[in-house]
């Protein structure tokens, strides 16, 4: 399991845009490198990132090689209803994970 | 005449190295990257610091003891415990540094063998223990044998070495704010380590970025945990006194 930071707000005023953030350890290794060896060393990066309000996909995004190691995201979303948020990556090698977190949604 | 009064207004206005003005590579970084390092939720050394926690209680060793079952709560018994490193061991009488000290611990009362140095096991948990003191000042211990060491870290940060021939001191107090190529010369004090550095793409520590020194000048690097590492380590600490602890840093 890789590790991640996240921050979430606890409680939103429904209808406010909030920012939500993701920190996540990984190599992000390019696939162009050349290792100790002189061998090129393989691709291993995250593909996909996707974040869900119950279900329904608010963000997402497709990396690439260019992007940094432990890659950060920030992005902002609109609080609709109490529910649980739901983090994605996917990559290569089978790397899949997933973390949730609660969130009210205050009228 | 004109002259002379020119040459005089030069001379004061350049920076006196290392005494007057000392400042932390933080100062010197891009907005983006100060940025990054102030906010917990964005700096990646905060990674291998969570890391670290969840090794601090962690049973380990033929005593099945983790940190906390001697040490408590990090919190407070490990606060301020990164700015006095490098110290004395009492049992061995020679000083050891914050990584190494870690490394004793985990021999001596978990009776385990300890992570390499550098190892991500090692770095975490050393960043973890270092965070306890960010903000404190660093306050190298009030001993003769530190003092000792600290002066003969000083003779190895003044000696010129490597096919370049060139010594700490000539770019981290002659020319320090200068450039090297694009980047900013930094003033050298150790305030951050271990640090994540955005060229290493990962956290390192204070002897990695030594090596990239000594390496840059093409000289033989310390070996780490060596006795002349770690007295550079201490006479570069002594320099930085009173500078706040800012692991885990980040730099470019």
């Amino acid at each position: 399991m890789a590790r991640v930071i996240l921050q979430v707000p606890a409680t939103a005023v429904r209808g406010s845009v909030i920012e939500l953030r993701a920190l996540i350890q990984h190599p992000m290794e390019t696939g162009f490198r050349p290792g100790s060896s002189g061998e090129v060393l393989p691709r291993d990066i995250i593909r996909r990132f996707a974040c869900a309000w119950d279900g329904e996909e608010v963000f997402s995004a497709e990396l690439h090689p260019a992007i940094a190691a432990n890659p950060y995201l920030a992005f902002t979303t609109i609080a609709t209803e109490s529910g649980t948020l739901t983090f994605t990556w996917k990559g290569d090698n089978g790397f899949a994970q997933t973390e949730t977190r609660r969130i009210t949604v205050t009228p | 005449m004109r002259a002379a009064v020119l040459a005089a207004l030069l001379l004061a206005a350049m920076p006196a190295a290392g005494a007057e003005e000392r400042r932390s590579g933080f100062a010197d970084m891009s907005a983006a990257t100060q940025a990054m390092q102030a906010d917990d939720a964005a700096n990646p050394g905060m990674l291998w610091v969570l890391d670290g926690e969840g090794r601090w209680s962690r049973k380990a060793g033929r005593t099945e003891r983790s940190c906390a079952d001697c040490h408590g709560e990090a919190a407070a018994s490990m606060r301020g415990v990164a700015a006095r490193y490098p110290a004395i061991d009492a049992e061995r009488g020679e000083a050891v540094d914050l990584a190494g000290r870690i490394a004793l611990c985990q021999t001596r009362h978990q009776e385990a063998t300890p992570a390499p140095r550098e190892s991500e096991a090692s770095l975490a948990l050393t960043a973890f223990v270092a965070h306890q003191s960010r903000g404190l000042p660093i306050a190298p211990p009030d001993d003769p044998r530190i003092a000792l060491l600290q002066a003969e870290g000083a003779a190895l940060y003044r000696m010129r070495r490597g096919q370049l021939n060139l010594s700490c001191a000539q770019c981290h107090d002659d020319n320090a704010g200068r450039r090297l190529a694009g980047s900013v010369i930094p003033q050298g004090h150790p305030t951050g380590y271990p640090l994540y550095r955005l060229e290493w793409q990962g956290l390192g520590s204070l002897q990695r970025r030594l090596r990239g020194c000594t390496t840059g000048v093409r000289a033989e690097s310390f070996a780490p945990g060596s006795h002349d590492a770690i007295a550079l380590e201490a006479y570069l600490m002594s320099r930085a006194a009173g500078m706040p602890v800012e692991t885990p840093a980040v730099r470019p």
